[in-house]
Formats: C-alpha cells, sequence, structure tokens
C-alpha cells in the first residue's frame, strides 16, 4: 500500500509538472513594452515554485517508500543535521527564493505602477457599470468635459452623464463602446465607476486594474502589437457579470485616426 | 499550571434527554454536535459544488429537480446566471465558515482539548454550549434566504462593496439576501468569540498537575494558536457585519461612495468607502484562512508522530512555526487587494510578509519530511490522509509563491489559479485534516472501530480525484480563466470549456466517494468493532482514558503528567511508547525537560 502510495505521489507529481513544462496551457502572448518583465518574473517564479514542489513531493514519496514497513526490531534513526539544519535550510533557501523574487518582483510592480505616464500619452477615460465598458476620447481640445450623475441616461445614451449643452469642454468628446488605441504609443487610462466594483482585464496587455466606486484612478501602458483583444471584467459585479466585456482595437496610427475621425462624426 | 480539583466543573452527569443530547453542557457532546452540523453543511456544500459544476462544464444541462430549490432561479431545471452565483455564495459561505471552521477547531477542538490538557471541561460549560447553539442559528439564517425573498445574495464568499451594500437595485439576492448573510456570519461570530474564550482559558488555566505548556500535543498547541486568531479576527467581522446591515436598514454609507448610479437612478447615498469593507473583510479572512488550516497542522502531526513511532525532530519548532504564521497573518491579508486600487506601495509592503510566511510553512513541512526519516512509519487510514495533507499543502503552498508577488498577480487575480490555489492549501488540504483526525479519533469519540478497508478506498479516491479537480484549475488560470463567471463566452475562454468539463466530471466522481466516508461513519458508529482504549498505542492523555471517556473525562482520580507528549521508541523504556501518565523513569528521552 505504502509503496503504490508513494508511486502515486510520483506519478501526480510529473503529471503535473507536464502541462507547465508542454506549455500546454499558457498565459497568451504579451503584447505591451511592460510585460516581458511580468513574464520573466513569472518565468523565474515557475522554476524555483516547480523545483521546490517536485523536490519536496519526491521526498515525501521517497520517504514513505523507504520507512514504511521497518524490518523488526529496527531502530529510528535522526535525520542528518536534524531540525537545526533544517530550520537553517528553509532560512537560507527559502529566505534567499522570497527575498530575490520581491526584490524582482518589486521592479516589474515599480515599471507599471511608479512611473508616471508620459506627457504625449493619448488620454482615454473608461466608465464601468453594470455591464458594460464605455470609453471617451476628449477630442480636438484635448480636454475632457466634466461629469454628472444625475445626467446620466442609457436611453438617451449620455452613458457618462456629459451636458453637451453647457460644457464647452464636452462638445467635442467622443464616446465609444469600443476602445481603440494607437499601436506603439503610451495610453494613459484614466478610470472610474458609474455603479459598482468591476475591473479592467486585458490578459495579452498584462493589465489588470479594479475599478473602484468613489475613486478616480489610472494606469498606463503601450501596446506594441495590431490586432483585436477582449477587455473582460474580473470583479463580481451581478448576474451580468461573466459577459460584461469590450473589445480592444490596437490600430496603426492613420487607421486610428481615421477611427477617430468616424467616431466623431457618429457622436 | 493547575491542579484541576481546585476548578472542578460544576455541572453532574446529565439525566435528561435534553440536557444529554441537546442543550449538552459536556465539551464532548458540543465537540460532536459541531462535528454533525460541518457533516450537514459539507453535504450541502458540495451538492452545490456539483451543480456549478455541472452547469459550468454544460451550460444548458436540466438538472432534474433543480427547480424545486429555486423555480425562479433554476426554470426548466437549468441554472439562471444570477442564480449560478447566488449558489457559489453559498457554496462559499458554508465551507469557509460552517465547515472550515467548525470541524478541524470547532469540532475536534471542543472534544479533544480539554482531555489533551487532563481537565474535567471547559472553563465556561454554558458559554460553550451557547456557541455551538449560536453557530447553528447562524446556519438556519444562512441557509434560510434559500427560501425568502428573491434567494440568496449573489455577492460571492467575500461580499465586496458597493455591492453588498446598496440593496436590492444591484440584483438578486443583493436586498434582504445581504441582510441575511451578514446577520447570519455576524452571529457565527459571535459563537466562535465564545469559543475561543473556552479554548484559550481551557488551554492556560485548566491543565492538570504536570502538563506544561511544552508538554501539550501539537494538537492542542493547534488549537490554542487558532482560538487566539479567532478572537481576533472575528472581532474584527461581526462590526463590519454590523456596519453592513446598517447600510441597508439604517440609510447609512460606510461602504456606499457618493454618486453611484443605478438604473439611471442616483443612490442616496454618500461619503462611503468602497475599499474600508475589503480592508476590514480581509484582517478578518486572512487569518481565517490559518483557523481553517493551523488546526489540521496540529492534527497531521499529532496523528503522524503516533504512526511514525516518533517524535517530530523538533517539538517546539512547530509550536513557534504555527505561532509565526498566526502573526503573520495579519500583516499579509492585503496580498487580496494588490489591483484593487490599494495605493500601490502598499501593495509591496504587503508582498514581502506574504513571502515570508513561506518560511514558517516551510520549515514545518520539512521538519514533517525529516522526521519522516528513519522514521517506522505505519500505514493506515489515518496516516494516509495525513500524508496526503503533506501532499496537498505543498502543492497548494507553491502556488503561493506566484500570488504573492505583485507583479505577478497582475496575470492571475480573479482567475482560476487563485481558485486552485487556495481550494488546494486551505480546503482540501483541511479537509484531509479532518478525514486524517476522523479516523485516528473516532474510536475515542465513539467506542468504535471505523471500517479499514471503507477508510483506505475512501483515501484513494479522494487523493487521486482531488489532484484531478484542482490542478487543472491553475492551468486554466494561467490561461487568464475568470473565475466567478457562469459561462465562458469571451473567445479566449471557449477553448477551456473542455478542461472544465473534465473538472467537473473529476467533482462528481470524488465527491460520490465521499459517500463512501458517510457510510463508514454512520455504520460504523452503531455496528463497528468495539474499540480498545488506545487503539493506536498512543501517549497523550485521550488515550489514558476510558473509550469512550467518562463524563468527567478521567473518572475518580485526575491524571498526572510526567512527560512530554510524544515518547515513542524510548531506548532504554520498558515498551514502545511511553503514556505521558506513566511515572515512569525515562534515561534516554530525547526531548524530556
Amino acid at each position: 500500500m505504502a509503496k503504490i502510495f508513494a508511486v502515486t505521489i510520483v506519478l501526480i507529481a510529473i503529471g503535473s509538472a507536464i502541462p507547465i513544462l508542454m506549455h500546454t496551457w499558457d498565459m497568451p502572448q504579451d503584447i505591451s513594452t511592460h510585460g516581458h518583465l511580468i513574464d520573466e518574473q513569472y518565468a523565474d517564479t515557475m522554476a524555483e515554485a516547480g523545483i521546490s514542489f517536485l523536490v519536496s513531493q519526491f521526498l515525501l514519496a521517497f520517504f514513505i517508500w523507504k520507512f514504511s514497513s521497518p524490518k523488526p526490531g529496527a531502530k529510528i534513526k535522526s535525520f542528518p543535521g536534524g531540525a537545526a539544519g533544517l530550520v537553517i535550510a528553509a532560512f537560507l533557501l527559502v529566505g534567499t527564493e522570497v527575498l530575490a523574487l520581491g526584490v524582482f518582483g518589486a521592479k516589474a510592480w515599480a515599471s507599471v505602477y511608479f512611473t508616471p505616464p508620459a506627457a504625449n500619452a493619448l488620454p482615454i477615460q473608461v466608465q464601468a457599470g453594470q455591464f458594460a465598458f464605455y470609453f471617451r476620447y476628449p477630442g480636438p481640445d484635448g480636454t475632457f468635459g466634466p461629469l454628472h450623475a444625475d445626467q446620466i441616461s442609457e436611453a438617451n445614451a449620455n452613458f457618462f452623464g456629459l451636458d453637451t449643452t453647457h460644457d464647452q469642454d464636452s462638445k467635442d468628446d467622443i464616446v465609444s463602446a469600443e476602445m481603440a488605441i494607437p499601436v506603439n504609443r503610451e495610453v494613459h487610462l484614466l478610470m472610474h465607476s458609474k455603479d459598482l466594483g468591476h475591473s479592467f482585464y486585458v490578459p495579452e496587455l498584462r493589465v489588470h486594474q479594479d475599478f473602484v466606486p468613489g475613486l478616480d484612478l489610472s494606469i498606463h501602458f503601450t501596446a506594441t502589437k495590431v490586432g483585436k483583444y477582449e477587455i473582460v471584467c474580473t470583479q463580481l459585479c451581478g448576474l451580468g457579470h461573466y459577459n460584461m466585456k469590450a473589445y480592444l482595437e490596437v490600430k496603426s496610427q492613420e487607421d486610428f485616426d481615421s477611427w477617430i475621425k468616424q467616431q466623431a462624426a457618429l457622436q | 499550571m493547575h491542579d484541576t480539583s481546585a476548578h472542578a466543573v460544576h455541572h453532574g452527569v446529565p439525566t435528561s434527554f435534553i440536557r444529554k443530547h441537546v442543550f449538552s453542557l459536556d465539551h464532548k457532546v458540543i465537540g460532536k454536535q459541531y462535528y454533525a452540523l460541518a457533516l450537514v453543511a459539507v453535504v450541502v456544500g458540495m451538492v452545490l459544488s456539483w451543480i456549478m459544476r455541472i452547469h459550468l462544464g454544460w451550460n444548458n444541462f436540466a438538472i432534474p429537480g433543480l427547480h424545486l430549490l429555486s423555480s425562479t432561479g433554476a426554470p426548466g431545471n437549468v441554472l439562471t446566471p444570477e442564480y449560478y452565483l447566488q449558489l457559489m455564495t453559498m457554496h462559499g459561505t458554508i465551507m469557509v465558515f460552517f465547515v472550515l471552521t467548525t470541524a478541524p477547531f470547532a469540532a475536534f477542538g471542543n472534544f479533544f482539548l480539554p482531555i489533551q490538557v487532563g481537565a474535567e471541561d471547559m472553563p465556561f460549560p454554558h458559554f460553550n454550549m451557547m456557541s455551538f447553539w449560536i453557530t447553528f442559528v447562524a446556519f438556519l439564517v444562512l441557509v434560510s434566504s434559500f427560501f425568502v425573498g428573491d434567494g440568496p445574495t449573489l455577492g460571492g464568499w467575500t461580499q465586496y462593496a458597493p455591492l453588498s451594500a446598496v440593496g436590492a437595485v444591484a440584483g438578486p439576492g443583493q436586498g434582504l439576501g445581504v441582510v441575511l448573510w451578514a446577520s447570519s456570519i455576524g452571529i457565527f461570530c459571535i459563537g466562535q468569540l465564545l469559543g475561543a474564550l473556552n479554548f484559550i482559558t481551557t488551554t492556560l488555566d485548566m491543565r492538570t498537575k504536570g502538563m506544561s505548556l511544552m508538554r501539550l500535543p501539537l494538537s492542542a498547541w493547534a488549537w490554542f494558536i487558532t482560538s487566539i486568531m479567532g478572537l481576533t479576527a472575528f472581532a474584527v467581522l461581526m462590526p463590519a457585519c454590523i456596519l453592513l446591515i446598517l447600510d441597508h436598514v439604517a440609510g447609512t454609507s460606510f461602504f456606499v461612495a457618493s454618486n453611484l448610479v443605478i438604473n439611471d437612478q442616483v443612490l442616496p447615498h454618500s461619503g462611503g468607502s468602497t475599499l474600508l469593507w475589503q480592508h476590514l473583510f480581509w484582517f478578518f479572512g486572512h487569518p481565517e484562512v490559518y483557523i481553517a488550516i493551523v488546526p489540521g497542522l496540529g492534527i497531521v502531526s499529532h496523528v503522524l508522530i503516533t504512526n511514525m513511532r516518533r517524535p517530530l525532530l523538533s517539538h517546539r519548532v512547530i509550536i513557534y512555526s504555527m505561532g509565526s504564521l498566526a502573526v503573520l497573518s495579519y500583516m499579509v491579508y492585503g496580498h487580496h487587494m494588490f489591483v484593487s486600487g490599494m495605493n500601490p506601495y502598499s501593495s509591496l509592503a504587503f508582498s514581502f510578509p506574504t513571502l515570508v510566511i513561506t518560511i514558517p510553512s516551510t520549515i514545518v513541512v520539512l521538519i514533517w519530511l525529516g522526521s519522516l526519516y528513519g522514521s517506522k512509519l505505519r500505514i493506515n487510514t489515518a496516516s494516509l490522509f495525513a500524508l496526503g495533507f503533506i501532499s496537498m499543502f505543498i502543492s497548494g503552498g507553491v502556488s503561493g509563491f506566484f500570488l504573492a508577488q505583485p507583479s505577478i498577480d497582475i496575470m492571475l487575480h480573479a482567475t482560476y489559479f487563485v481558485v486552485g490555489h487556495f481550494h488546494l492549501v486551505m480546503a482540501v488540504a483541511a479537509i484531509f485534516g479532518i478525514f486524517s483526525g476522523t479516523y485516528f479519533w473516532f474510536p475515542k469519540m465513539t467506542g468504535r472501530m471505523m471500517n479499514e478497508t471503507l477508510g483506505r478506498i475512501h483515501f484513494w479516491l479522494s487523493f487521486v480525484g482531488t489532484y484531478c479537480i484542482f490542478m487543472p484549475f491553475h492551468y486554466l488560470g494561467i490561461a487568464g480563466n475568470v473565475r466567478r463567471y457562469q459561462a465562458f463566452t469571451d473567445d479566449y475562454l471557449i477553448p477551456l470549456i473542455p478542461v472544465h468539463k473534465f473538472i467537473t466530471i473529476a467533482a462528481l466522481l470524488t465527491g460520490l466517494a465521499q459517500f463512501i466516508f458517510i457510510y463508514n461513519l454512520i455504520h460504523s458508529r452503531f455496528k463497528g468493532a468495539l474499540a480498545p482504549d488506545n487503539p493506536w498505542e498512543g501517549t497523550s492523555l485521550e488515550w489514558s482514558t476510558a473509550t469512550p471517556p467518562p463524563h468527567n473525562n478521567f473518572g475518580d482520580k485526575m491524571p498526572v503528567v510526567y512527560h512530554d507528549p510524544y515518547q515513542y521508541s524510548v531506548e532504554g523504556a520498558s515498551t514502545d511508547y511511553v503514556m505521558q501518565t506513566s511515572p515512569e523513569q525515562l534515561k534516554n528521552a530525547p526531548d524530556e525537560k
């Protein structure tokens, strides 16, 4: 029984590692300038966690195999080095490991959150609400008009609560249910929620940020590959949560310019 | 340390049925009551997970009879999107609070802590009785939400505000459902606070002669440490629940910011903080993870030592590690909030203790492995589940490396990777601890042995089945599969549906295997072979009293303790093991003080 158990543990450990080693299911391809730092951090962590996982499971299996049917009269043996050796090993090995992961991981995190957006970054506002995202571009004046919660009206397609009659800055604002951005240009995304907690997650872009009702948050990123990607909500927001999504289109500068013109004409 | 004769517990042998079996003051009966409650709760929680899993694999599958649960939630026996979320919320809440907190801590702890310290009972038997019945009421209040209004809340077991705080306008179950949820959990907290108070005083004040703190078995230490966590963590969750209820019934805005708009109407709230709920909840929520798992560490150590016929390499190191886990558990909670909008510098501040907490966890695992080396391991169902626990704890632990780092959390937050991680390390590991404890202590609790063959079948199906369910969760998460979706309609998620189908089949089969356990439990209770007083040749105090123990635990004479708890294979001793109560002098006991 014990030997079968030991073999089972080994088989499960190897079986669990195979899809990881074969990249059967993998993170989607990175299309951002900062994503490689996250991916490298992930790969380093996978190596360290993977080795820890395999070695521990193998040791567990080996000891179960070896010590489960002692000969009559066998004496208890002590692990070389005893508890002190193991505690020191844990501090040294895991301590070094977590210190390294922490320090290098902080670098990846800092690249996303501790750097200000470039001065020429394209500002886009995104509003999350049950169960849709809406995007606003500032138009030719480069300025967003103010928001009026009491003027929000789904029926009149005034998703942001803009007052284009009185607010000069709002008149040229462009609102869209789809997000388009130019490739290789930094985007400064200004995030707010209309109603509840939501999230903005684009796996390819290595971007993930919650919307917090009552807080204006912002993130910035640069997409490096033209294509169409999905923006999904990851913060449980009600019955339509699973279906709350929008498309992100990364376009060439020319395509983006003509898209903006089309959208302006539709307002 | 006290002579318990000075602490004679003031209740005699009960004579009426009600005092004996219902409103009992006896810690052993209360422990069994907690166990029974956890058993009912775990069956409910598991059936809910089956319904969810079937729905995730086959979205339009009609589950016969489901409309009986809710005609609006499952018209034509197919789940609606909102009812999926409502069942999911109940699954999480029932499992975390009424299974993972009650079984390893309240059930086993109640039964065995007073016996292991050598006491007649806990110091406050009435509080102890109230603790169980309050918890029972909390369970009824939670379950009642299935049958009133538009059903239970759909907000998940974490009940993030403002979804949980704005009322029925946010969706089905968000009015009365949330109020019932918060009431239930608030009541539950009171029950656990009373329980924790009893556990702490029992450990500190009720130890018998000779029982120094370091002579306590590791299971007793684990319950003691857990009770301190419970006292501080539930004391934070309870007021949070009260504030949440007030947001519903008193027009307050603790968790709702100004100018929120739903259905084109500005909500009548202002000035609240969305993140306040998350801070309060996770200040409880992360210690709660350790409230679920630390008793498992203690139980598994206790079971393993008995079956390895040796003490662990170090008794103290395990105690200090469990203590470190408890202290650190309060400093790491922010890792649930890396992308929540909290200050990004805070994320780094929470990341380091989260990484550091892997050190005491690693030490515990290494001490177990190092102690297995050169042991005389006995294989039985209890030791198999204990060894299975170690395997699960390792597997679930290493994925913590990823989630401890905010940069990687950008990819993995709110995905199935997280679901796989916490199910392995906290849920299934804790359940394996419960199983191990059950097979080990059942003889002492009932006077009868469990069926070993059925136990081993149960183990094999559970061990392999659990890995088949929860390992693939990690792969889904790596591929970006978001959790809490009732269907996968996104282009990049559709190719992952076959993995979900595999998981569903594994979950159904593994779940079915649990009925072998329940059958074994009930059958052995009445028909099992009669158990001797010390079937596993253990050394701690529960094995030195009768099986099952008498009302006052030790009969006429309170035990006197002469040794450390785990004197196995001591050279020069007359037997393979020397009980704590044995006055035999030991010359070569390695850890003897």
